[in-house]
C-alpha cells in the first residue's frame, strides 16, 4: 500500500424518481423553489377511500428505461428502484460494462416498507377471484421487500454485499448507514437508498389504521407540520437511490465526492409514542454527531422528520433543542417533504438527497405549505434560503417506533 | 481491538418442535413434521403438504390481546424470543435500554393476515376498488415490514437500534449477520437477533406451486422434503421462529454466562444471475463462505459441520454442492453436511435462523443432525449427507449457508469458545 486508505463512505452519486421530479435536476429545481405537488389521488380503485391527498409519481413511463423482460416480472416500487438506481450509477459514472471493476466490488442495499402492493393485489385478485392456477409465475419475486435489491443487482450485476432492510421509514437512513459501513468494511460501492410504491388500493386501506395518516381532502392543507392546523402526514411514492462509496475508491477513478456520511445512529422508543420519541431522536442525534466527531454547533441545517402530529412535531422541536443545544433553535430546520408527500422508507432517503443538493448549491430549500410554525424552531418556509451549509443532520422517525440521524460533510467541511 | 461476539441465549418455536429441548429431540431422532396442510382447504394447490407448528400462544404466555395484536409470525418471535432471553440469564431491565437492539428476519411478514383481509375488503377477489370498511384493526400492523421487530424490542425494553432484514429465504442468516455486526462494530453490546414467518397461506403456497418450487409429493407428507436425494421433487413449506441472544464477549464474560459459541463470520453477496436461478458453479456462495472463514481467521479444514441450505430442489441442491467443494476444497469430502429442512420443512425468512439455533445445539450435544429421507444417491451431490441417523462428532466450528430468491447468497461461522 502505498498511500493510507481512506475508506470514508463519499456520496458520488445521486438518482431521483420523485413526485416532484424524475431526474435529479427536476427534483432539486422543484425542491428549492418549494413546490407542492400534493394532489387528489387519482390512482384506479382508490376514488372511494378516505385518503384524499397523496404525492403520486406522474410522468414517468417505466417503459421508458427499463426493458421488458424485468418490467413484467416486477411492480412499481421496483420500476422506480431500477430508474432511479440507473440515474444514480450514471451521475456517479459507476458500474458501465466497459470497466474491469470486479462485479463483487459493488452491492446494493435498499430498504422497503411497502412491497411490491400494487402486483401483490393483482395476484391475490386472481387468485381468490378465479382460483390458485391463475397465480403468475412472478408473484414470488414481485412483491417482497427484497425485489428491488435484487433486481438491481442483477440487472446491472453487481455481486457485492447485498441486503434489505424491510423497515418504516427511518429503514431509509438505517440502509444509506448500512452501506456506509459496508464500505467501510471494504466494499468499493452501493448502491443504496428506497423507492416505495403504496398507493394501490389495498395498500391504502392499509394504511387507514394509522392515526397519523392525514384525510384531509385539500392538498394546501393535508400536510402541514410543525403548525397548529397539523393533521398527520401525506403518504407518497418513488424515492431516491444514491452512490455511496468508499472515498479512495472514488478518488481512484476521478469521480467528485459530493458528501461524506459521517455518522449515524438508530434508536427505538415504541409505536406512535411520540413523547417519548423526544428521548430517542435526540439520543440518535448525539450518537450521529458523536460517530461522526462533529460538535452541535457544527450543523449547519437539519431536514425534519417532520411528521406533522403535533405530538410528534412537538417531540422532534424539543429533541433537537435537547441534542443541539442553544444551537438548536437557531440552526435552520427544513422539511421539503410537505411538497412530496412522505414515501415511507423513501422519505429520509429523498431528504438526504436534498440535503447534498443543498450542500452544493448553498441554498436550503424551504418547507412548502408550512406557514405559522407553532414551535421553537428556525424553520425555512416560503423561499429556500441562501447559505453555506457544510455539515447537515438527517432525521427520520418510523410509525413503528424507530428514530434514526444521519450526518452528512460536504467535502470543504473540517 | 475487535470485539468479539458470543451466543449466550437461544429459544425456538419450529415445527413438531417448540423450545429447544423438543427441537433438538426432533433432530436428534431424524423425525419429519412434514404433512397435509391443515390450516386451510389445500385442494386447489398443487403442493399440498407443509411443516406445521402445532402451537397455541396461550400455553406459552401470550395472553389473548397478545394474541390478537401480533400476528402468527410475531408470535412466534415474541416466544423465542422469550425463551431466547430466559436462557441467557440477562436481566434486561437491569441493562442500558440504548445498549440493547433488535434483529429480526422475516421474507413474508404479515401476509397471511394481509390476505384474510383482503378476502374481507375485494369481496374474496371480485373487486380491485376494495371496501376499506370491511377491513380489521390491526391490518396497518401486518402491513409494516417492521412490527415483528418493534413488537419483540418492546416486550424486552430494548431501546437501541432496531432492524428488520428481509432477503427473501436468507433473510434469517442476514438478521442474525446484520445483529452481530451490530454487536461487532459497538452499536449495541447486546442484540436480540433471530427471524420468524408463517407462510403456510393460500397466497403463498399458490406462488410458489406456479413456478413448481414446492414438492408435489402429496401422498406422502412424511417423506416429501428429500434434499440431495436423487428423487427429491422441490421443497416443503414450514413455518416457525428462532431467536439468539448476541452479547459482546466480555459483557457475557463480566456476568459468568454460558457463552454456547462465538459469532466467528458472515458474509453475503448476489449472484447477479436470476432472481430464482442458481448457476451451477456456486461462486458467489463459495466466495461468502470464504470470507466468512477468514473473518474467524479459520482454514477451510477447520470446518467440522456444514449445515446446508438444502432445500431439496435439484438446482439447488447441486449449486450448493458445487459451492462448499469450491470453498472447503478436499475437506468437503470429510465434513458432514446435513439439510434439517428435511424435518421442519423450508420456513422462508425464519429458517436461516432456525439452522443456526440447530448449529448451536450441535455445537452443544457435539452432534450432527441427519439429512432424513436420504436413501438415493444424486450423482452430481457426492458429500456426506448424513443420511437419517444424527451422528456424534467432535465439533468446534460449524458453517451455515444460505440461498435466496433474489440472488442472495449468505454464510454464517459459529465457534466453540477458545480458551
Amino acid at each position: 500500500m502505498s498511500e493510507p486508505q481512506d475508506r470514508r463512505a463519499a456520496v458520488t452519486g445521486i438518482g431521483v424518481v420523485a413526485p416532484n421530479g424524475i431526474s435529479t435536476d427536476t427534483f432539486w429545481k422543484a425542491t428549492h423553489e418549494g413546490l407542492s405537488v400534493l394532489d387528489r389521488v387519482t390512482r384506479e380503485g382508490c376514488e372511494r377511500l378516505p385518503l384524499k391527498v397523496a404525492g403520486e409519481v406522474r410522468a414517468f413511463d417505466a417503459a421508458d428505461t427499463i426493458e421488458e423482460r424485468f418490467l413484467v416480472q416486477t411492480d412499481r416500487f421496483t420500476h422506480y428502484a431500477m430508474a432511479a438506481a440507473d440515474f444514480a450509477l450514471t451521475d456517479a459514472r459507476l458500474g458501465q460494462a466497459d470497466t474491469d471493476q470486479s462485479p463483487y466490488s459493488i452491492g446494493v442495499v435498499t430498504a422497503a416498507g411497502s412491497g411490491g402492493g400494487e402486483f401483490g393485489q393483482r395476484e391475490l385478485q386472481r387468485l381468490w377471484g378465479k382460483g390458485s392456477r391463475f397465480v403468475g409465475p412472478y408473484q414470488s419475486i414481485a412483491w417482497f421487500y427484497a425485489a428491488s435489491t435484487g433486481q438491481v443487482s442483477i440487472r446491472r450485476g453487481f455481486k457485492g454485499p447485498c441486503s434489505v432492510v424491510a423497515s418504516d421509514e427511518a429503514g431509509g437512513l438505517d440502509a444509506l448507514a448500512h452501506a456506509a459501513r459496508a464500505v467501510r468494511r471494504g466494499t468499493d460501492a452501493i448502491v443504496a437508498g428506497s423507492t416505495e410504491a403504496p398507493l394501490a388500493p389495498y395498500s391504502v386501506v392499509c394504511q387507514l389504521g394509522y392515526e397519523e395518516l392525514s384525510r384531509e381532502g385539500e392538498p394546501g392543507r393535508a400536510y402541514r407540520p410543525f403548525t397548529k392546523d397539523a393533521c398527520g402526514f401525506v403518504p407518497a411514492e418513488g424515492g431516491a437511490m444514491l452512490v455511496v462509496e468508499a472515498a479512495d475508491a472514488a478518488r481512484e477513478r476521478g469521480a467528485d465526492i459530493r458528501a461524506y456520511v459521517a455518522g449515524h445512529a438508530a434508536t427505538f422508543t415504541g409505536a406512535s409514542r411520540w413523547a417519548e420519541s423526544r428521548a430517542g431522536l435526540a439520543q440518535a442525534i448525539r450518537q450521529a454527531l458523536a460517530e461522526a466527531e462533529c460538535a452541535p454547533e457544527e450543523v449547519d441545517v437539519v431536514f425534519a422528520d417532520a411528521l406533522g402530529v403535533p405530538a410528534a412535531d412537538r417531540a422532534e422541536a424539543l429533541a433537537i433543542a435537547d441534542a443541539l443545544g442553544a444551537h438548536g433553535t437557531r440552526v435552520p430546520v427544513t422539511a421539503p417533504k410537505t411538497g412530496t408527500g412522505r414515501g415511507y422508507c423513501a422519505a429520509p432517503v429523498l431528504d438526504t438527497a436534498a440535503a447534498v443538493l443543498a450542500m452544493e448549491h448553498g441554498l436550503i430549500p424551504p418547507t412548502p405549505n408550512v406557514h405559522d410554525v407553532c414551535h421553537d424552531l428556525d424553520l425555512v418556509t416560503g423561499r429556500a434560503r441562501v447559505g453555506e451549509p457544510r455539515t447537515a443532520l438527517v432525521l427520520s422517525r418510523g410509525l413503528m417506533g424507530s428514530n434514526s440521524a444521519l450526518v452528512l460533510r460536504h467535502p470543504s467541511a473540517r | 481491538m475487535t470485539r468479539r461476539v458470543a451466543v449466550t441465549g437461544i429459544g425456538i418455536v419450529a415445527p413438531g418442535g417448540i423450545g429447544t429441548p423438543a427441537f433438538w429431540d426432533l433432530l436428534a431422532h431424524g423425525r419429519t413434521a412434514t404433512r397435509g396442510i391443515t390450516f386451510f382447504d389445500p385442494s386447489q394447490l398443487r403442493s399440498r403438504i407443509a411443516a406445521e407448528c402445532d402451537f397455541d400462544p396461550a400455553a406459552h404466555g401470550l395472553d389473548a390481546e397478545q394474541a390478537e395484536r401480533a400476528d402468527r409470525y410475531i408470535q412466534f418471535a415474541l416466544v423465542a424470543g422469550d425463551e431466547a432471553v430466559r436462557d441467557s440469564g440477562l436481566d434486561l431491565a437491569r441493562e442500558d435500554p440504548w445498549r440493547i437492539a433488535v434483529s429480526v428476519g422475516t421474507a413474508v411478514g404479515g401476509t397471511t393476515r394481509l390476505e384474510n383481509d383482503y378476502v374481507l375488503v375485494s369481496h374474496g377477489g371480485e373487486r380491485w376498488d376494495v371496501d376499506h370498511e370491511r377491513a380489521r384493526p390491526q391490518l396497518h400492523r401486518a402491513f409494516s415490514p417492521s412490527t415483528a421487530a418493534s413488537a419483540v424490542a418492546e416486550r424486552f425494553g430494548a431501546q437501541g437500534p432496531v432492524q428488520t432484514v428481509s432477503t427473501g429465504c436468507t433473510s434469517g442468516l442476514d438478521a442474525v449477520g446484520y445483529a452481530f455486526h451490530t454487536v461487532q462494530e459497538g452499536r449495541a453490546d447486546i442484540c436480540i437477533a433471530g427471524a420468524s414467518d408463517s407462510p403456510i397461506s393460500p397466497i403463498t403456497m399458490a406462488c410458489f406451486d406456479a413456478i413448481k418450487a414446492t414438492s408435489p409429493n402429496n401422498d406422502d407428507p412424511a417423506h416429501a422434503s428429500k434434499p440431495f436425494d436423487n428423487n427429491r421433487d422441490g421443497f416443503v413449506m414450514g413455518e416457525g421462529g428462532a431467536v439468539l441472544v448476541l452479547e459482546e464477549l466480555e459483557h457475557a464474560r463480566a456476568r459468568g454466562a454460558h457463552v454456547y459459541c462465538e459469532f466467528g463470520g458472515y458474509a453475503t453477496f448476489g449472484n447477479a444471475y436470476h432472481m430464482t436461478g442458481l448457476t451451477k458453479e456456486g461462486l458467489e456462495m463459495a466466495r461468502a463462505i470464504s470470507t466468512a472463514l477468514d473473518q474467524a481467521r479459520l482454514d477451510p479444514t477447520a470446518i467440522d459441520y456444514v449445515n446446508a441450505h438444502g432445500s431439496g430442489t435439484r438446482q439447488n441442491d447441486r449449486h450448493e454442492t458445487a459451492a462448499v467443494k469450491r470453498a472447503l476444497g478436499q475437506h468437503a469430502y470429510d465434513t458432514p453436511m446435513s439439510s434439517i429442512k428435511s424435518m421442519v420443512g423450508h420456513s422462508l425468512g425464519a429458517i436461516g435462523a432456525i439452522e443456526l439455533v440447530a448449529c448451536v445445539l450441535a455445537l452443544a450435544e457435539q452432534a450432527v443432525p441427519p439429512t432424513a429421507n436420504y436413501e438415493t444417491p444424486d450423482p452430481e451431490c457426492d458429500l456426506d449427507y448424513v443420511p437419517r441417523t444424527a451422528r456424534e462428532r467432535k465439533l468446534t466450528s460449524v458453517l451455515s449457508v444460505g440461498s435466496g430468491f433474489g440472488g442472495f447468497q449468505s454464510a454464517v461461522i459459529l465457534t466453540r469458545p477458545r480458551e
